[in-house]
């Protein structure tokens, strides 16, 4: 019978069948950060435990970092408290850290394929829901909790039970103006934010062939925003190239012995689904969420939705959108005004966003009132960016060039909204608070649409601009 | 460790429900990231919905009522979003024992049977009836037992269910799992060292 991907991953992975009935999961690269992990290794102290295979782990710091002036000891007590802890647990328990040293620190999504740490064919596990973005190499990856991180570093494995297995197949070919962000915005729009629970997502299609690397690591990331715990794109040409020459991948004939493994991984022609779903890439224009919750998101020459038209159990939750988001039904979200605009995050913050974000900035300037960010997701992005001249286009445009990390993604640094501050964010979550201020509201879109509206001060269609 | 596999069991929980209205709540609204820059967990419980409290006095984490609840009852996909186990801690050091809902984010679920929360799952209209009942009678005790799968609030009992893997890991005591996860011994390296980018290509 013809297997999928997941089946040929979870069964070489497969230490045993557990007494509950679960799997003994065999993780075959931990990534760590300073956030989810303190208490992971205090827990591993307490119990005399080492990390099982301190050679399959490596840590970085990104979550706390500041993203202005990363002198230390840092301005913030609390991070550099943590990232002291990170310094220490990480040399305590003998697992490599990328830090700013090394030139190889960034967010943990970005550096894991960056470095071809994440490969096809691997599972990944890292304290962190953004973990499914390396599933767009073709491995299993997902976020888990502390304690499941404690389990990872003692015994490199996890109980865990087999998903159910949904294709979501996007056909067709996108518009000019439309990214893999929007792809995913409109996946989750019309799958809903619980719509994969239970579910593992295989993304296929023309559309999904066709997007470089970068952009499948944008459609992976949001997995979880679909309720989702991960999803993958199946490794191909593509996949082989990107990995190519990374410090991290295989070398010489090593390489073509991994290639031949790597597409014997992938899912079998004829295989069956739990379920598949259609979504017409063609028919797709930029998507803008204007709620509180991934879901909530309008094509951008369209209007924002009326809590009647919903299925009764959710009308409370689009009341509150519209009462947080200071929205009415019925009001086109194009005009919307905005105060922030953030091109960065584990999403939309590699070098083929900031090139797309670059070429809208060049078509303007920051509007007056509006503050704009631009966090390269890496160190590296952040240096490839600027030997392509991309932080002057920025800056001449009047955006901020920082330095890498989470940054305004998710409030845990100095890059947070104030008051009820609206952003246009390339990030992945509009939640209540999520960009640091409990008032504050979150726009989520493509990086090219944050740049338009960067320069025109409210939502702007980006095919306008780049007519 | 003096605590045996009995301690862990976590067959029932009783005791009085607090009900949290809506769906998809997620982890930042459970516990905001700026709570989260912290080397301990300690701190959570008092930052439980902080936000959400703060903006709402009816909260019902605000409510006089509900103080000593133990038995959360929520909607559709509580606990989506963030992985951070900070959430279910912060529940838990508030008082949390068990939850009823819905449905659950997957992570949140599985960070839960971690620290031994059972969280049941009902149907719609069962869930509905639960929250208003808590609502009319926040003394009366809400019985949820993991084992039989059901939840009992007065004379009526509801169906609930929970998966097979985490209902046995809850009720046999084994969710605290390095230990059972140890006990492969070395069929962990074994499984490794088969795959081809353990042992080198």
């Amino acid at each position: 019978m013809a297997r999928t991907l997941l089946d040929k991953v979870w069964e070489a992975h497969t230490v045993r069948t557990l007494p509950s009935g679960q799997t003994q999961l065999l993780i075959g690269l931990h990534l760590i950060h300073e956030v989810t992990t303190p208490q992971a290794f205090q827990m591993l102290k307490d119990a005399k435990l080492k990390v099982r295979m301190p050679e399959r782990t490596f840590g970085t710091l990104d979550h706390i970092i500041p993203t202005a002036d990363q002198t230390r000891p840092y301005a913030d007590p609390e991070a550099e408290e943590m990232a002291q802890h990170m310094y220490r647990n990480m040399k305590d328990f003998g697992v490599p850290l990328f830090d700013m040293a090394t030139g190889k620190q960034g967010i943990v999504h970005v550096i894991g394929p960056e470095l071809g740490l994440s490969q096809p064919g691997m599972t990944i596990a890292c304290g962190d829901s953004h973990t499914s973005t390396h599933g767009a190499v073709g491995a299993i990856a997902f976020g888990i909790g502390t304690s499941q991180v404690r389990d990872v570093l003692a015994t490199q494995c996890l109980s865990m039970a087999k998903p159910k297995l949904r294709q979501v197949r996007v056909d067709g070919a996108l518009a000019k103006g439309v990214y893999a962000k929007d792809v995913i915005l409109a996946i989750i729009n019309q799958l809903g934010v619980k719509g994969g629970v239970g579910f593992a997502y295989e993304y296929a299609g023309d559309v999904i062939d066709r997007m470089t690397m970068e952009e499948r690591l944008t459609v992976c990331n949001m997995s979880i925003e679909g309720g989702a715990r991960f999803g993958y794109v199946n490794p191909d040409a593509m996949t082989i190239d990107y990995l190519r020459g990374r410090p991290y991948a295989p070398s010489g004939a090593a390489f073509d012995r991994a290639s031949a493994w790597w597409n014997s991984v992938a899912t079998e022609p004829g295989a069956s689904f739990d379920d598949v779903k259609r979504i017409d890439g063609a028919a797709l224009e930029p998507v803008v969420t204007w709620g509180i919750n991934p879901e909530m998101s309008v094509g951008v020459t369209k209007t924002i939705p009326s809590p009647e038209v919903q299925p009764e159990a959710e009308r409370p939750t689009f009341r509150e959108a519209l009462a947080h988001m200071g929205f009415q039904a019925g009001q086109p979200i194009k005009g919307a005004r905005i105060d922030v605009a953030f091109v960065g995050s584990c999403t939309n913050g590699r070098l083929s966003d900031l090139r797309v974000a670059a070429e809208v900035a060049k078509k303007g300037k920051v509007a007056s009132h509006v503050r704009a960010l631009i966090v390269p997701g890496s160190q590296q992005v952040a240096k490839a960016a600027e030997a392509e001249g991309l932080h002057e286009i920025f800056q001449a445009a009047g955006f901020q060039w920082r330095k890498a990390g989470c940054s305004m993604c998710l409030g845990m640094n100095d890059d947070k909204l104030k008051g009820r501050e609206m952003s246009a964010s390339s990030s992945n979550r509009n939640f209540i608070g999520r960009q640091g201020s409990p008032t504050g509201r979150t726009l989520l879109m493509s990086p090219a649409m944050v740049a338009a509206a960067a320069i025109t001060g409210a939502i702007t269609d980006v095919r306008e601009i780049l007519k | 460790m003096s605590a045996t596999m009995t301690d862990y069991q976590r067959r029932q929980v009783t005791g009085r429900g607090i009900p949290v209205t809506g769906n998809d709540i997620d982890t930042d609204r459970i516990i905001p990231a700026r709570f989260l820059k912290s080397v301990t967990f300690d701190t959570m419980g008092e930052h439980a919905f902080e936000d959400a409290r703060k903006q709402n006095p009816e909260h019902p984490f605000n409510q006089k009522a509900y103080q000593g609840a133990s038995v959360l009852v929520v909607g559709q996909n509580f606990g989506c979003g963030s992985s951070r186990e900070h959430a279910p801690q912060a529940l838990r050091r508030w008082g949390i024992r068990a939850i009823v809902g819905g449905s659950y984010g997957e992570i949140f679920f599985g960070n839960c049977v971690m620290l031994g929360i059972p969280c049941l799952r009902t149907s719609q209209e069962d869930l509905e009836w639960l929250q208003k009942a808590i609502e009319r009678s926040p003394q009366t005790p809400v019985s949820v037992d993991v084992e039989k799968q059901e939840v009992r609030f007065g004379d009526r009992m509801i169906k609930a269910t929970v998966p097979d893997g985490p209902r046995n890991q809850l009720v046999n005591g084994t969710w605290d799992s390095t230990a059972v996860l140890l006990e492969a011994g070395n069929a962990i390296e074994a499984t490794a060292s088969k795959l081809p980018y353990v042992k080198g290509f």
